[in-house]
């Protein structure tokens, strides 16, 4: 056979297979590699709720999808040039996802009766998934690793842990990257506790690469140039850390110390983890006993002048509702992360979706207007929980921040940004001229109460979820308690005057404008360029802000036609827009199966409403 | 260190419980035993926080010229618990009920108990829900007739006293509302103490629940029906300093001084701090007829608290650490370069 090496812009591969056998990991390892290599990049981890399902079942397959590229790609792809299939339910479960160009990567050895029988194919299953016109290369990685490793000394049960490894070596050769890169990993994941599998591992991995550049089954091997990103230093990051992040800046730049109170929870968990490591930022996590312990020591950490931060996602925003009732009422600067997830209840909770926005707009007791913002990509959860910690800081209330199980696990590279270009964060403390103090005295700009911080003197003062007045004197009055309820709210919507206004992507009027927000962003810039590069007229704005909306939003939404709002979630933002702006006419486009949007299914979505 | 009276934790606010309410003598002992605390610890009256969840008692803070936050309902425990992680330098005291704190906030009870944060739990229990006219509580007795259970409850009660020592409490006492030297003494107790220390006050409620504690109460029996512990003194009680309490192989019992050749020297000694929980637990556990109510410092034991190993950890790690600001953060771990 004769073998080419194709110089290509982007490839888009998905690794498969049991859930224990390490896809994840072989996924994230491949992507970090590549960006370190300078390509472009996003990644977007498909994995299922159990831990361990039972082997080589359908619900037990873990997928893990990378797009690499050498220009700037906002999406982890639709369709994918390489599937590698641990076993045949990956295969199965993940043939779909084939591009009709594919190369098919699969473990042989797994595909005996059994695994054939575990995963429901009754002939081929080549055959009987339509998928003959792909490339399969068919190798036996599971006895390659045995014979690999079978002078090591391990027992069965490791070697065959390192079977991820072999892969990796394969996908190394076809995409003409060097190993080298994932040996300094495997020293840092094994150095320490377990130096004996450093050898095997790097071993394993080698082999991998060897065997695919000799079996002459490979026809052709792929190489993707680095990517022209503008000059800098760079990371990869997942949207959870950089959330965790955000706060640890924000943090710094107020000069108020990090709480952060949470449950476990998927997809959100992660945030708690990675705040737990950084101590020596002065953040301080506490594990709380369940949910509403996590927004109640945050409450209470932020009445004693702490940035306080809970992070969940729905079923745990949902346990908060009352406690969110209290930080609205006490005024207090409190930072509520929700990284959504296929809901309703329990849900698929490792699937992402955008359906918790009625929730946050609507889902608490009384008149409870709350800021809601939301990140658009994993590296943008660093500056909105930032933002929202600024916010909720100076303006003295909670803020929710939206995110999306998409965003905390994906991952892509981050222009790696200095503190100094970061505004400080000032909030409003009681000083001497506020003597004596009265709590709910507001500034009459902003509507922003003053912080008096226990354990200073002479600003003593009482705070609670029962209505009061201006002095903070308890009040059942009607008319102070309608004043009451139209300041908070009015202190919401003045938020409109700090916040960045609305943009643009396109002309500023014409046929059709593409409305979304949070983190449907790049499938949909993705979506709206290229029908834009089809020659056809269309614009897309981005919302960030939920709550308030930047102040020229009925202002960008006049100069269009049509205006499309794509979310995935059977239309809450929609909904949001009709009730605020109701002058417009809102066209919808909507998904809900907890799978991000497809580019292409949203190109024909948008071009059917182009006339 | 300004020296302060009962006056200056008096707030300005009307006292609104009912008439021979309880509460009134809890917060009175409670306002006369911070000067008490301030002087012992050196505390300004600026450090002290008043926390309190929903229901009559959860009104105290509004009573007490002190920072204060009156929450919702059970979750007082969660948040005077964060604003002890967020400064550590504060007094935070916290008030709450019977329903408040042992069932719709009963997690974040037994589990402020179980890390041991440096907080002072006052626990109204008048058995009853007082706010919502009348529905029995979680420490109502079996059988009790209210109006959530006019034909009697067939639930169990909680022991506040044996579910905090058995979540490994550090500080149990237990108090009575007419009693106001000793709940001012186990108060001052409770603040000297680190950790977690539950009083548990024992209130009348005169509207839903009145005599909600008559048969050890009442002034006519009060002597012979309780019994005042006090570290290192011998468990006498009785009208007559005639009786006493001694172990009987794994029970206690209640014996009379000078009969079947019983002398001082056979009467147990309290020993609030002692490791073994069995005996504070016994002790937490009387109850009347068999026994003699327990009142004062039962359990008071030393552990590292969760608000001292927050910070510890804090400083152990920081000084380990190669990281101390956000751009160090930023370019730490795997970092690469486009040129």
């Amino acid at each position: 056979m004769q073998h080419k090496v194709i110089d290509t812009k982007d490839v888009v591969i998905r690794f498969a297979g049991d859930s224990g056998d390490g896809m994840q990991l072989t996924g994230s390892l491949f992507a970090d590699m590549s960006a370190v290599y300078g390509n472009e990049l996003s990644t977007f981890p498909d994995f299922p709720a159990e831990i361990r399902a039972p082997h080589g079942t359908l619900s037990g397959v873990s997928g893990f999808q990378v797009h690499i590229a050498s220009e700037h790609i906002t999406t982890p792809g639709d369709y994918c040039d390489l599937l590698v299939a641990m076993n045949p339910a990956a295969l199965k479960t993940n043939a779909r996802w084939l591009k009709r160009t594919a190369m098919v990567l699969i473990d042989g050895d797994a595909f005996d009766e059994e695994g054939l029988r575990k995963a429901g194919f009754r002939e081929d299953p080549v055959k009987e998934l339509g998928i003959e016109d792909r490339t399969i290369v068919v190798a036996p990685i599971t006895s390659l690793t045995e014979e690999s490793l079978k002078d090591s000394g391990m027992d069965i049960r490791a070697i065959h842990k390192c079977k991820n490894m072999f892969t990796l070596g394969m996908a190394c050769f076809i995409y003409s990257r060097p190993v080298e890169y994932v040996y300094s990993y495997l020293e840092k994941k094994f150095g320490k506790k377990k130096p004996e599998m450093v050898a095997p591992n790097k071993k394993v991995l080698n082999d991998g690469y060897n065997y695919a550049a000799n079996i002459q089954a490979i026809p052709n091997t792929y190489t993707i140039e680095p990517a022209h990103m503008p000059k800098g230093l760079y990371r990869n990051m997942t949207g959870n850390q950089a959330t965790a992040w955000g706060f640890l800046a924000a943090s710094e730049k107020s000069g108020r110390p990090l709480f952060c109170g949470s449950y476990p929870i998927t997809p959100a968990t992660s945030i708690l983890e990675e705040l737990a490591i950084h101590k020596s930022l002065g953040a301080k996590t506490l594990q709380a006993e369940d949910e509403i312990a996590g927004i109640c020591t945050a409450i209470g950490a932020a009445y004693a002048g702490d940035l306080a931060v809970t992070t969940t996602s729905g079923p745990g925003l949902s346990l908060k509702s009352e406690a969110l009732g209290l930080a609205v009422m006490t005024e207090l600067p409190i930072v509520v992360v929700d990284v959504q997830r296929a809901g309703p209840s329990t849900g698929i909770p490792t699937k992402t979706e955008q359906s918790d926005l009625n929730q946050v707009l609507y889902g608490r007791n009384g008149e409870c207007p709350l800021a809601v913002i939301a990140a658009h990509s994993p590296a943008h959860c660093f500056d909105t929980a930032f933002y929202a910690s600024k916010l909720a800081l100076e303006h003295m209330m909670p803020v929710i921040m939206l995110s999306e199980g998409f965003l905390g696990n994906g991952s892509e590279p981050w222009k790696i940004p200095s503190m100094k270009d970061y505004p400080e964060i000032r909030p409003p403390f009681a000083t001497e001229e506020d003597k004596p103090f009265k709590p709910f005295r507001r500034d009459p700009q902003t509507l922003v109460r003053k912080w008096g911080l226990p354990g200073v003197k002479g600003f003593e003062h009482r705070v609670g979820g029962l209505e009061k007045n201006h002095d903070g004197v308890l009040s059942s009055e009607p008319v102070n308690h309608e004043i009451m309820v139209r300041e908070r709210a009015e202190k919401v919507a003045r938020l409109a005057d700090v916040i960045p206004e609305l943009e643009v992507i396109g002309p500023k009027s014409g046929g059709l404008l593409v409305v979304g927000w949070g983190g449907t962003y790049g499938h949909l810039q993705t979506a709206v360029s290229q029908v834009r590069a089809s020659g056809k007229e269309v614009s897309y704005a981005h919302f960030d802000y939920i709550n308030p909306l930047p102040k020229n939003t009925g202002e960008v939404f006049s100069g269009f036609r049509k205006i499309l709002v794509c979310e995935l979630n059977s239309g809450h933002f929609a909904g949001w827009l009709r009730g605020l702006y109701p002058q417009f006419t809102y066209l919808q486009y909507n998904k809900v199966q907890g799978q991000p949007f497809l580019v292409q299914e949203l190109v024909s979505a948008i071009e059917s409403h182009i006339c | 260190m300004e020296k302060y009276t009962f006056k200056d934790f008096k707030s300005d606010q009307e006292v609104r419980w009912c008439p021979g309410c309880g509460d009134h003598a809890v917060l009175a002992a409670l306002q006369r035993a911070m000067p008490r605390v301030s002087e012992i610890l050196g505390y300004d009256k600026e450090r002290y926080v008043v926390v309190s969840g929903i229901g009559c008692s959860s009104r105290l803070p509004y009573y007490m010229d002190t920072y204060g936050f009156h929450s919702i309902h059970g979750r007082a425990t969660a948040i005077s618990t964060g604003i002890k992680v967020a400064n550590p330098e504060l007094t935070v005291w916290q008030a709450c009920g019977d329903g408040d704190a042992l069932a719709i906030g009963g997690n974040h009870f037994i589990h402020a108990i179980r890390r041991n944060i440096d907080i002072n739990i006052i626990l109204f229990n008048n058995r009853i829900y007082g706010l919502t006219k009348g529905q029995y509580s979680p420490t109502s007795k079996f059988g009790a007739i209210t109006k959530t259970s006019p034909y009697g409850t067939v639930e169990h009660p909680f022991n506040p006293g044996s579910l905090v020592l058995g979540a490994k409490g550090t500080f149990f006492a237990r108090g009575l509302d007419t009693e106001l030297k000793l709940n001012e003494e186990i108060m001052v107790a409770a603040a000297v103490h680190n950790g977690t220390s539950v009083m548990e006050m024992l209130t009348n409620c005169v509207i839903f629940n009145n005599g909600a504690h008559a048969e050890i109460s009442d002034r006519a029996y009060r002597e012979d029906r309780t019994i005042v512990l006090r570290h290192g003194q011998k468990m006498i009680f009785g009208k007559n300093r005639d009786k006493g309490l001694i172990l009987d192989g794994l029970r206690l019992k209640v014996v009379t001084i000078g009969e079947k050749g019983i002398t001082e020297d056979d009467i147990l000694t309290h020993d609030a701090h002692s490791d073994n929980v069995g005996i504070h637990l016994m002790l937490a556990d009387m109850k009347y007829p068999e026994y003699p109510v327990a009142l004062g410092v039962i359990r008071d034991v030393n552990d590292i608290t969760y608000d001292a190993a927050v910070r510890m950890q804090v400083e152990q790690v920081t000084a380990k650490s190669k990281i101390h600001c956000m751009d160090d953060l930023l370019h730490s771990g795997a970092v690469w370069e486009v040129k």
